[in-house]
């Protein structure tokens, strides 16, 4: 009785979540839900006499395959949101048929299998669960443990060689980014100095708080761009950065050209290269909604 | 009398007769492997291997003469050629030898001859390694002692023909001629091919002793058979109607190779095989008839042509056309017929070899012109070449006690005996003859200069001359010698037999002077249009019948458009049918495989979801199969 | 109730499957992989269960030890060619090609 209320509750939730884990649009999201899903099936192997595996599960999958995730995540970009739109004709609407039609299948074909009620684990598992186990693995499956240790480290290996890149120049001294900068501030302008700290000159020190130069104004510089468009988007902007943001814009129209950024300073992608840390380009984002904003605002 | 039998034999001058073939064959071979190392020696090497061939030749004719008439037929057995079916074997015997003696000795003069008139030629070491192997060829084809050597010979002379012919073959009208030639040449080989066959099919040997002793033995419809197919094969290579056409065109060569192989030798193949096949002949009397009426016909036809042509060689090589009709007229007629036939040949190659040289030489001296009307007056300066070019021409119409006289009334006496209508018309073609020898000669050595101011008329030199004068006594004796005494007909009957009763010479018959009148209406026809009056420098346009000539009796045209054209829309229709319906089918399916698999190809879309679909409907469909078979 | 256990797995799987099939996002696609080798862990264990031996377990425990492999070289695949073409979407890698 407990089993079912626990499989119910399990099964449900793991089916919930791996859909949510397919259909939203933030990997950061999916991953999340792919944690869910990895948790209510550890709960799930702990049910079915497999306390080992369970525990595995969680340290393994949840613990370790998890943070791997995220941490890839990380790297590529966790604003990569993916579009939900289907570029591939006909892709979605095969997969989903394929996918219902073999879920019926493997249901029928895999539910009809079984007969009679579970033998249990009782008379296998005398020793314990992990006992039993380990003395299965290094007895009759030792030849396969053996093989999958060296699988393990040749994958650390191609770890190591897939993501290792050759320096093809050597690495830039202080000196020459000294130099460079100063280069940079010789050519366009752009401030050697390094970009001011949120905060300064300020009751907070978070991230979310804009530097104030000292007569009081926010230094467009110290504004952070993924928090000012979230804060737009949930209408929270606080005005003054708002119009700080504003005015550089019009500075940059009247210019004609972006103040350089960190991103073009980067400088090693190509055109083809999506800008997702070009502030530039955000903070014109961030004034186009800005101005939707208002005029909503406007019309209220 | 019949043929005598073949007696084999060894040793003397006959036991190497081989060498009459092998010497110029190794003159050939080693002018032509020997490249450009033997230019310096190459003329001297080729005349000395044919004089050479001479000596061995008129030796073995010396021994023959040492033996009884009976036993003058010699057989050589050198080597088993094709393994139960032919061994390779000379047979030396009057008739072959006369021709050897021919071969080599009017070759021999052509060679000297070419000394001189090649002297220019970057490739004169090619030429005589060509004559040469004509030389070898020729005398294998008469000396073969079976069908098959025979026909070895027959179409090397063929390819030495083509070579010679297409000599300059720079000239794209030399080039067209050999080919010509050499296609024309072949539909008379194949005549000669299929009658071998026949001969095998029928005898089972192709030896000439087993096949020519046995010929009453056959059918006579086979023998009709063998004899048309023989005498196709003696059409194409001797210039007969209906196969006369490459004889004008192969005018291309350099003049010694006309008179060598167009006027003495190579067109007289023909002659020889029907005389040589004579018992085949006289079982199929139907094949008799049409060998005279093809005779007769292209006599005339080349008399006819003759007339009309402005090129000194065309007009000889008409001339030549019309000489071997008669020959094969009285060939056609059997016994009585071939000493006359085989006596013409010899005179004929003398004085024609010599008319062929001396045209040579004026087209020499005229910087290479062979228009006569360009010619005239031409007998001051040249006076050798006149004189013997004259005493050829006086051979041939058949002036009295020249060579032609000789041979060519005794061949028209002959006929007339036999059959009436033929005899006239032979007469005919001789008043023919009168006329446009005549023409040729008043045209090229009297009248007026025509020539064309570029031109410096001189007498060749004396490599030149000397085989014209030669030439020239035997024109003038050769043909008396042969033929009064019948000594000629005695000589060559126990190789090709002899009428039961020897004709008589009648110096004066009615025939004769019928003829003789007739020769000189047309001789006194031609002084009144070429010799008195002025030559137009333009050939006038002449009647129809001119016209007529002057296209070599529409010859070609009428090959044009009964083997050409059909032949050329047969092509059409095969390269049609090629590039449509073959190469069609062919590409059609390459284009269809190739269409299905670039439209197939668009399934490779790159994308790595498409390929998972795949895969995963896959999957959902062995997983359906499987439930479907397990639950059956 | 183990078949319960099993039409879960398949439902899982099968939603995996279509995830892999529906995301362009190389990450996810990914964790959809994961996904389905999740759930033929919990047929694995289940028929374990149902069978009384623990066979099932020791395999769905090399499962685990492959899918980590593939995971520790899938991500760092993902990572190079994120680098050089700035994209993890699946679809930007479809150079080969008709």
């Amino acid at each position: 009785m407990g089993e079912s209320i626990t499989f119910w509750v399990l099964a449900v939730i793991s089916v919930i979540a791996a859909l949510g884990l397919v259909f939203s649009r933030r990997a950061v999201y999916s991953a999340l839900m792919l944690g869910v899903v990895m948790i209510s099936l550890a709960v799930l192997y702990a049910v079915q006499d497999a306390p080992f595996l369970a525990a595995v599960q969680i340290i393994v999958y949840t613990g370790a395959v998890m943070m791997l995730f995220l941490f890839v995540l990380m790297l590529v970009g966790v604003d990569s949101s993916d579009s939900l739109v289907e570029t591939i004709r006909g892709q979605r609407f095969w997969a989903i048929l394929a996918g219902l039609g073999f879920a019926a299948l493997l249901a029928l074909g895999i539910g009809n299998a079984v007969v009679g009620a579970p033998r249990g684990l009782a008379a296998a598992t005398q020793a314990g669960n992990v006992p039993s186990l380990a003395e299965l693995i290094f007895t009759r499956h030792v030849f396969a443990f053996e093989v999958t240790s060296a699988l393990l480290i040749t994958a650390a290996l191609g770890a190591m060689v897939l993501a290792h890149r050759e320096r093809s120049e050597p690495k830039p001294t202080q000196k020459d980014l000294s130099r460079q900068r100063f280069v940079a501030f010789g050519k366009t302008g752009k401030n050697p100095a390094p970009l001011p700290g949120p905060g300064t000159y300020a009751r907070h020190n978070a991230i979310d708080m804009p530097a104030l130069l000292p007569d009081g104004t926010i230094s467009p510089l110290s504004v952070n761009r993924y928090i000012a468009r979230y804060e737009e988007s949930q209408g929270i902007l606080p005005p003054e950065v708002a119009r700080v943001l504003e005015q550089e814009e019009a500075a940059q129209r009247a210019n004609g050209h972006s103040t350089p950024t960190l991103a073009d300073e980067a400088g090693d992608d190509g055109p083809d290269t999506e800008p997702m840390t070009d502030e530039g380009v955000v903070a014109g984002r961030v004034v186009g909604a800005r101005g939707e904003a208002r005029s909503e605002e406007d019309g209220k | 009398m019949e043929p005598a039998e073949i007696i084999q034999h060894s040793g003397g001058a006959i036991g190497a007769a081989w060498l009459m073939i092998a010497l110029p064959l190794v003159g050939a071979a080693v002018l032509l492997l020997g490249g450009r190392r033997t230019d310096k020696f190459g003329h001297l090497l080729g005349v000395l291997m044919a004089v050479a061939s001479f000596v061995v030749a008129a030796l073995s004719f010396v021994q023959l003469l040492g033996f009884a008439p009976g036993e003058r037929r010699r057989g050589i057995e050198l080597y088993e050629f094709i393994p139960g079916l032919a061994k390779m074997g000379l047979l030396v015997d009057p008739l072959s030898i006369s021709f050897c003696l021919l071969i080599t000795f009017v070759g021999s003069l052509i060679h000297v001859y070419s000394i001189g008139y090649m002297a220019h030629d970057p490739n004169r070491r090619r030429f005589f390694a060509y004559l040469n192997l004509f030389v070898a060829a020729m005398l294998l084809l008469v000396l073969a002692d079976n069908y098959v050597a025979l026909f070895v010979g027959w179409e090397g002379v063929g390819l030495a023909s083509y070579l010679l012919i297409g000599f300059w073959q720079h000239k794209p009208s030399a080039a067209t001629a050999a080919k010509k030639a050499f296609i024309v040449n072949r539909v008379g080989d194949f005549g000669l091919l299929i009658g071998i066959f026949t001969i095998f099919a029928t005898f089972h040997t192709l030896a000439f002793d087993g096949v020519l002793a046995n010929a009453d033995k056959a059918s006579s419809g086979t023998l009709t058979a063998i004899g048309l197919l023989l005498l196709v094969g003696a059409c194409g290579k001797s210039a007969q109607l209906p196969l006369q056409s490459w004889l004008l065109d192969a005018m291309e060569g350099p003049t010694p190779v006309s008179a060598l192989i167009h006027a003495a030798t190579m067109v007289t193949a023909g002659v020889y095989l029907i005389v040589r096949s004579g018992p085949i002949f006289q079982g199929a009397e139907t094949a008799q008839i049409v060998v005279t009426i093809v005779g007769v016909a292209t006599l005339l036809a080349g008399a006819i042509i003759g007339t009309a042509k402005d090129d000194i060689k065309k007009a000889l090589a008409g001339s030549t056309m019309s000489q071997i009709g008669y020959m094969v007229l009285a060939a056609g007629i059997g016994k009585a017929g071939y000493a006359f036939a085989i006596a013409h040949l010899i005179t004929h190659g003398f004085f024609k070899a010599d008319m062929f040289l001396g045209a040579g030489s004026v087209m020499h001296a005229m910087n290479d012109e062979v228009n006569m009307r360009k010619y005239g007056a031409l007998r001051k300066v040249m006076p050798v070449t006149f004189v013997t070019f004259l005493i050829g021409y006086l051979a041939i119409i058949g002036f009295p006690l020249l060579s032609g006289y000789f041979t060519k009334d005794g061949i028209i006496e002959t006929v007339m005996e036999h059959n009436a209508v033929l005899g006239w018309l032979a007469v005919l073609g001789a008043g023919i003859t009168g006329f446009y020898m005549s023409r040729l000669v008043f045209m090229t050595f009297f009248g007026a200069k025509r020539w064309e101011p570029t031109a410096h008329p001189h007498e060749s030199p004396a490599v030149m001359t000397w085989p014209l004068i030669i030439l020239s006594i035997g024109a003038i004796g050769l043909g008396a010698f042969l033929v009064l005494g019948n000594r000629f007909m005695t000589f060559l009957a126990p190789a090709v037999g002899a009428p039961e009763e020897m004709p008589a010479f009648h110096p004066f018959s009615p025939t004769g002077l019928a003829t003789l009148a007739l020769v000189a209406a047309g001789a006194v026809f031609a002084w009144l249009k070429y010799g008195r009056a002025e030559v137009p420098a333009l050939a006038p346009r002449g009647s129809f019948l001119t016209t007529f000539a002057r296209r070599d009796l529409y010859g070609d045209a009428l090959n044009e458009a009964l083997f050409m054209r059909p032949g050329q829309w047969l092509t059409r229709l095969a390269v049609f049918f090629d590039n449509r319906g073959v190469d069609g089918l062919v590409n059609g399916l390459a284009a269809g495989i190739g269409g299905t698999s670039g439209r197939l190809r668009r399934v490779q879309t790159g994308f790595v979801r498409s390929y998972a679909l795949s895969i995963f409907l896959g999957a959902a469909l062995l997983a359906g199969a499987w439930l479907v078979v397990g639950n059956l | 109730m183990t078949t319960h256990y099993l039409v879960l797995s398949a439902l899982l799987f099968a939603i995996g499957g279509v995830g892999v099939l529906v995301r362009r996002n190389a990450i996810v696609v990914f964790m959809c992989v994961e996904l389905m080798l999740n759930a033929c862990n919990l047929a694995f264990v289940t028929f374990a269960r149902q069978n009384g031996n623990l066979d099932g377990q020791v395999i769905a425990f090399f499962v685990m030890i492959v899918a980590a492999a593939e995971v520790v070289i899938g991500l760092a695949i993902i990572v190079t060619i994120f680098r050089t073409r700035r994209s993890a979407s699946v679809d930007d890698v479809s150079l080969l090609k008709y």
